[in-house]
């Protein structure tokens, strides 16, 4: 079709070129009909309020008057008086270093018992992640219940078998073990990640390691966890990013077990972080400061942090990934 | 790739059957493989077990340290709907799932095939914005938000929750993207040729070979609004008569004291949609989580 248009000759070539013109215009036009939600969402629902969070944490806004400017003293607040920071930091972090790495190992372990099974892969990956579709708050209800220090089935059971079980969401010490209980329980989503990419692994990977005489372990260590590794760094930077804004589950654990321990459906008590300020997680301060204190400047002073220290983490981890992600067919 | 060439194989050459006690130490192993994994299964499942049990047991009984409910009190599950407002709760959030999961899908599935199908200047900066909205967490932007619709003055009704996903989730739009730029061009140019326009092949081809995509995007859209409670409790905490099932879950308890019998319904309640869809589309769910992993 070119062709033809170029040897036509010169007298056409204005009018093509007013054609083409026309034709880029109208597909320009398409494109930006169909990115329009994203263009209008990216602004009003994501560019605002990042720079409006950056705005408002320089200043004292409480809804109700106009936002006052007061320069960094909600940041010097945050980092040198607020005495809820630390220990909030601290449980986060307790998050990321101990339930996060669980959750991840036991994901692991379980896609591999399921993939070396020779019947049932289908029940088992029912079974396995049919938790993870629970919703958060049912879930965490179920989980206060079951573990419900006096007459909870799962202290009846230790009981019976002569444990004396502990106070679990009652105790400062067992109330983050108990949310990774929790979490783990939920973990079907990773272990389905897990189970389709061993699954997806060239078995002929395998027969050569196994003719060279690997076993099982070394099979493991330099045939399934290079084949899977990016798989590893994609369900351990969304575990990551979850656990900085976990939040359902700590608020409904802290509201039903407080509600246990005084009995009575005391609604003005703050019962965040029940028991002891031991769930407090950073985003359930943010959450307190916003909206239970109204404190709008300060949360955003909060969220900015987080919004900080979550590109960073991302970002070294991603960077630290390239020594042990293995791209098949990258050249490296 | 194994099984492919083992017919050829078994055509020249018969396999022998290994010896009894190769025969014997596989079985075991199996056994044994399987046995840990049983055994994990059960303890997967108890919490189930302990929800339906406890939910089937009078109130005293919920409260000792009987494991077993005798007798069975079906009733309970007539009881926790004169107890809550639970078919007022599920309304609004079959409202609240189903409007933003349309809106997720008719805003993303246009994007996403702008930004795989379509080549113009700029899509992969446009991608880029996609990505970094991916990567961040959404608390962040979730004080400046509610001042924006406390403004508004839709503090209060399911507007805040529904109205966002009507302008393309992230999330989505990365995950149809990626699925569109599987689909071979020749189909797209075979329709281009037929003198399709791109509106029209978006509307007829595309959406008919990417429906895994389109059916996983939909299912996990519906599964996080049906299950979401941070926006819910945000915005409808002080307004009961909009509350959605997370939200009257939550507070179940502290309206009626400490009714663990009826608590237990009521959360089995709010598993069973969630569940019963699991079963329905059971294919299209680990397509669905298979494809955010492996493609992401």
């Amino acid at each position: 079709m070119t062709e033809t248009a170029v040897t036509a000759g010169a007298p056409f070539t204005a009018e093509r070129r007013r054609a083409r013109h026309r034709a880029a215009w109208r597909r320009r036009r398409l494109v930006l009909m169909l990115m329009s939600p994203w263009i209008v969402g990216f602004c009003v629902f994501f560019g605002y309020p990042l720079v409006m969070s950056v705005y408002l944490s320089f200043t004292h806004y409480d809804l109700l008057s106009s936002p006052k400017w007061i320069g960094w003293a909600n940041y010097k607040y945050l980092f040198t008086e607020d005495p809820q920071v630390g220990p909030a930091v601290r449980n986060t972090l307790w998050l990321i270093l101990i339930m996060v790495p669980l959750q991840v190992l036991f994901a692991f372990g379980v896609a591999t018992m399921v993939a070396r099974a020779k019947r049932g892969v289908g029940f088992f990956r029912t079974v396995f992640y049919l938790p993870a579709l629970a919703p958060p708050v049912a879930a965490t209800m179920a989980f206060v219940y079951l573990l419900n220090p006096a007459t909870g089935p799962v202290n009846v059971i230790l009981g019976h078998l002569g444990v004396n079980g502990p106070l679990w969401f009652q105790s400062p010490q067992w109330s983050k073990p108990s949310l990774t209980l929790l979490s783990i329980w939920g973990v079907g989503n990773l272990m389905i990640i897990f189970l389709a990419a061993i699954l997806d692994a060239p078995q002929q990977l395998y027969e050569s390691a196994e003719l060279d005489g690997a076993g099982p372990i070394q099979r493991m260590r330099w045939v399934t966890l290079p084949t899977i590794s990016p798989v590893i760094l994609f369900s351990v930077v969304i575990s990551v990013i979850a656990a900085m804004q976990y939040f359902t589950q700590a608020y409904v654990a802290a509201n039903i077990a407080s509600g246990q321990a005084s009995q009575a459906g005391d609604q003005t008590v703050n019962n965040l972080g029940y028991p002891e300020g031991s769930t407090l997680f950073y985003p359930v301060l943010l959450y307190q400061h916003g909206f239970r204190f109204f404190n709008m400047g300060y949360a955003s002073a909060l969220s900015v942090l987080l919004l900080i220290v979550a590109f960073t983490v991302t970002v070294l981890i991603i960077r630290n990934s390239r020594r042990w992600v293995h791209y098949a067919g990258a050249v490296k | 790739m194994s099984t492919a060439s083992v017919p050829i194989a078994a055509g020249t050459l018969v396999r022998r059957k290994p010896p009894w006690a190769v025969r014997r130490r596989r079985f075991l192993v199996a056994v044994a493989d399987h046995s840990l994994l049983i055994v994990v299964a059960i303890i997967f499942l108890t919490p189930f077990a302990f929800i339906v049990l406890t939910s089937l047991m009078t109130n005293e009984q919920a409260l000792s340290s009987h494991l077993w409910p005798s007798p069975f009190r079906w009733h309970n599950y007539v009881d926790v709907f004169r107890e809550a407002p639970i078919w007022r709760w599920a309304i609004n959030t079959f409202l609240y799932s189903v409007l933003a999961t349309l809106g997720v899908l008719c805003s993303s599935i246009p994007v996403a095939y702008a930004l795989s199908r379509i080549r113009w200047r700029g899509r992969d900066l446009a991608f880029a914005t996609v990505l970094i909205a991916l990567m961040l967490p959404p608390v962040v932007s979730v004080v400046p938000l509610y001042v924006m619709w406390a403004k508004l003055h839709l503090v209060g009704n399911l507007g805040p929750l529904i109205i966002p996903n009507w302008f393309g989730d992230a999330f989505s739009i990365f995950l149809l993207r990626q699925f569109f730029l599987t689909i071979p061009e020749e189909y797209l140019d075979a329709a281009r040729v037929d003198g399709c326009g791109e509106l029209r092949i978006l509307a007829t081809v595309v959406l008919r070979l990417a429906k895994p995509a389109i059916a996983a995007v939909a299912l996990f859209s519906f599964l996080y609004t049906f299950n979401d409670f941070f926006l819910p409790l945000l915005y409808l905490r002080e307004n009961p008569s909009h509350w959605v099932l997370q939200i009257g879950l939550s507070e179940f308890r502290s309206l009626h004291q400490v009714q663990w019998n009826l608590t237990m319904a009521a959360t089995l309640l709010v598993m069973a949609p969630v569940i019963i869809l699991f079963f329905l589309a059971q294919k299209a769910f680990v397509e669905g989580v298979t494809l955010t992993g492996v493609k992401g």
